[in-house]
């Protein structure tokens, strides 16, 4: 007679990919999250589309606030009640936006792994970091035997490059320090070698040199694991570090996608432009830093549906701008953007030459 | 890149986590003092048979209301000729009882119904947190008084209406430790692993609310012992003949004003059982540093 858990840990196979697999992992199309308050809804994310490829990253990028984080956070779907999704999600062939709450929680950390921004607040601080990873190795039936998962623990530590590992895995997180506990987070992550990785800004509490090393990690993770990663980040250094592809958010949109070396050298949207300018580079003078005027709407704010969202503080906007949302259209092979008045790519001077104008 | 990380290794090596028993010795001393009278209480119970010096139950009435100092019962006697210093002593086992047994009992289901409704979708929240409003709403000794009298006197009794008031305090602070842990990352974190909201409440939850909570069951276990001694004084407690602190302090009550200083006997141990509970409270709020207002 099979048990509810036989039925259950079919349902989830059914799910898992193929290691060979090099089909779109991911697909998310129209997503879009709806937030209640009191004071009304907020749309978070309006309408977003990408996939997500075994071996490939895509980076999601934009300033704070552009819905970067609850894309990520949307397709695991962290928000639980408080957040109402539309649009779809699709695993392989299944639809996560409406799997059951069972095998939801069965994919999270098992088939999509997540790494957070903080690693000194997203481990437990009274649990030692061996029984962590213990953890999530035993609740996905990895290895449910306590010290057989302790072995295979610390093999996880020396995979993300920590040879001290049997002291770290007897460690507190507050014994740690900050890239430590940042690999220690990339380790329960791909503990149960998931088909696809998010990382929400994995390297933003990371000092530079640490940040190179984490990403690095990643890059070779990818590889050896054939990994579809999604990277979320406001940063274009590290876009261009570890990205294939890349999709440009603001106001809950994307703005922008197409191969990285494509976007961030030529882009088709001026707000990728704007961010690309507004990038300090060895070099450039003092004052000649050109950052986008302005903030992007905050939560409150209203932003209208038949509008570019950029318009305010776009330079190249016109009047038609604040009446019609332009869609994604090719500017060039590979590469969509959603500006009307550029229709191509956007002229630019190097900040260098700005400084000399 | 290695060497790198093996530095990293050993930058971590240097930070050692004091134990609890080297703070201990460190530092505060409301666990010291408060622990110690609390220790001594304890001892005092346990020891009743071995320490008290004559029966607490049976006296003479021809020694009745000898005051205190009297050679042979440093502490006087009752109106009934009873030995106060053995029925102070013997009194100690349902002081301590009362005051503790509620707290345990009211400690888990409160905790229990706090981190449901800390965790739970609002509906569920609302549900819980303004059921126990209600209970919040009475002032606590009335209720108990309510409930006890309900029930009728007898230890048992008396430990029931406690516990059933404790609930709502003990339940409202766990249930804004919850809320304020909710926010931490390593939450979500759980979640993204794939944990369930009943793993998370075990693994992350209990052990990351249990100091706060811990200290404010401490600092209320003085406040249960002075409820209860209020319950025995009503005649809702301890039946007599047994002793009881309470219940002693409303027999000597009757002879105030010709022997004071025997009704401030059992007053007195009240007091300092009660005081010794909220030092101790104190004491470890230090010892665990829990940040301030959150066990309040």
């Amino acid at each position: 007679m099979p048990g509810r858990d036989t039925i259950r840990r079919t349902r989830a196979e059914d799910i898992t990919l193929r290691a060979d697999d090099t089909r779109q992992v991911l697909t998310v199309e129209g997503l879009e999250v709806t937030f209640k308050r009191r004071q009304g809804e907020i749309k978070a994310v309006r309408g977003v589309d990408f996939s997500l490829t075994a071996g490939r990253t895509l980076v999601l990028l934009g300033e704070s606030g552009c819905g970067k984080s609850v894309t990520a956070r949307a397709i695991l779907r962290l928000y639980g009640r408080s957040a109402r999704l539309g649009g779809s999600v699709r695993l392989g062939e299944t639809e996560l936006t409406t799997l059951d709450d069972t095998t939801m929680s069965q994919l999270r950390g098992a088939t999509i792994g997540m790494v957070p921004q903080d690693p000194s607040g997203s481990l437990d601080p009274l649990r030692a970091v061996g029984a962590q990873i213990v953890e999530v190795l035993r609740r996905h039936d990895v290895e449910p035997d306590g010290p057989k998962a302790r072995v295979i623990a610390a093999g996880l530590l020396e995979r993300v490059g920590i040879h001290d590992s049997q002291r770290v895995l007897r460690s507190f997180p507050f014994e740690l320090s900050g890239g430590m506990r940042q690999r220690i987070a990339i380790a329960i992550a791909i503990a149960c070698r998931p088909r696809v990785l998010i990382a929400d800004e994995p390297t933003t509490a990371l000092d530079v040199t640490v940040q190179a090393q984490v990403l690095k990690l990643f890059t070779e993770l990818q590889r050896d694991l054939n990994m579809a990663l999604l990277l979320v980040t406001h940063d274009v250094g590290v876009t261009r570090f570890v990205g294939d592809e890349v999709a440009v958010m603001y106001a809950g949109r994307l703005v922008e996608t197409g191969p990285v070396g494509q976007v961030l050298d030529r882009p088709g949207h001026p707000y990728t432009a704007g961010l690309l300018d507004a990038m300090p580079l060895p070099g450039i003078p003092r004052g000649a830093l050109r950052a986008i005027p302005g903030r992007p709407p905050g939560s409150d704010e209203h932003v209208a549906d038949d509008a570019c969202a950029l318009a305010p503080r776009c330079a190249f906007a016109n009047a038609e701008c604040s009446h019609h949302r332009p869609p994604l259209i090719e500017v060039a092979p590979g590469q969509l953007a959603a500006c009307d008045v550029v229709g191509g790519v956007v002229p630019r001077s190097t900040p260098l030459e700005a400084a000399h104008a | 890149m290695s060497a790198t990380t093996v530095d990293l290794a050993h930058a971590g090596a240097a930070t050692r986590r004091p134990s609890y028993l080297t703070r201990l010795r460190a530092r505060p001393p409301g666990v010291l003092v408060g622990g110690g009278i609390v220790l001594l209480l304890v001892l005092i119970a346990l020891l009743a048979p071995v320490l008290a010096p004559y029966s607490a139950t049976d006296g003479a009435i021809s020694q009745r209301l000898w005051n205190v100092g009297t050679i042979g019962h440093s502490l006087g006697t009752d109106g009934q000729g009873r030995d106060i210093l053995s029925r102070l002593i013997w009194g100690a086992r349902p002081t301590l009882v009362a005051g503790v047994v509620p707290v345990a009992i009211a400690g888990i289901l409160g905790t229990l119904l706090g981190i449901v409704a800390g965790l739970g979708r609002t509906g569920v929240r609302s549900g819980i947190m303004r059921t126990l409003d209600v209970l919040y709403a009475f002032p606590a000794i009335l209720l108990a008084i309510a409930i006890g009298a309900a029930l009728g006197p007898g230890v048992n009794n008396a430990i029931i209406s406690l516990s059933i008031v404790l609930i709502a305090p003990i339940a409202r602070v766990a249930e804004s430790e919850v809320l304020r842990l909710r926010a931490a990352d390593f939450m979500e974190a759980a979640r993204a692993s794939g944990a369930s909201w009943p793993t998370i409440a075990l693994r992350q939850v209990v052990p990351n609310i249990a100091p706060a909570l811990l200290v404010y069951c401490t600092s209320l276990v003085g406040l249960a012992i002075v409820y209860a001694a209020g319950l025995s004084f009503l005649g809702l407690g301890v039946v007599p003949p047994h002793p009881d602190w309470g219940g002693m302090l409303n027999d000597l009550r009757a002879n105030l004003y010709d022997r004071p200083l025997l009704a401030l006997v059992p007053a007195f141990a009240i007091f300092i059982a009660s005081i010794a509970f909220n030092v101790l409270g104190d004491g470890l709020k230090q010892l665990f540093d829990v940040h301030e207002g959150s066990a309040a």
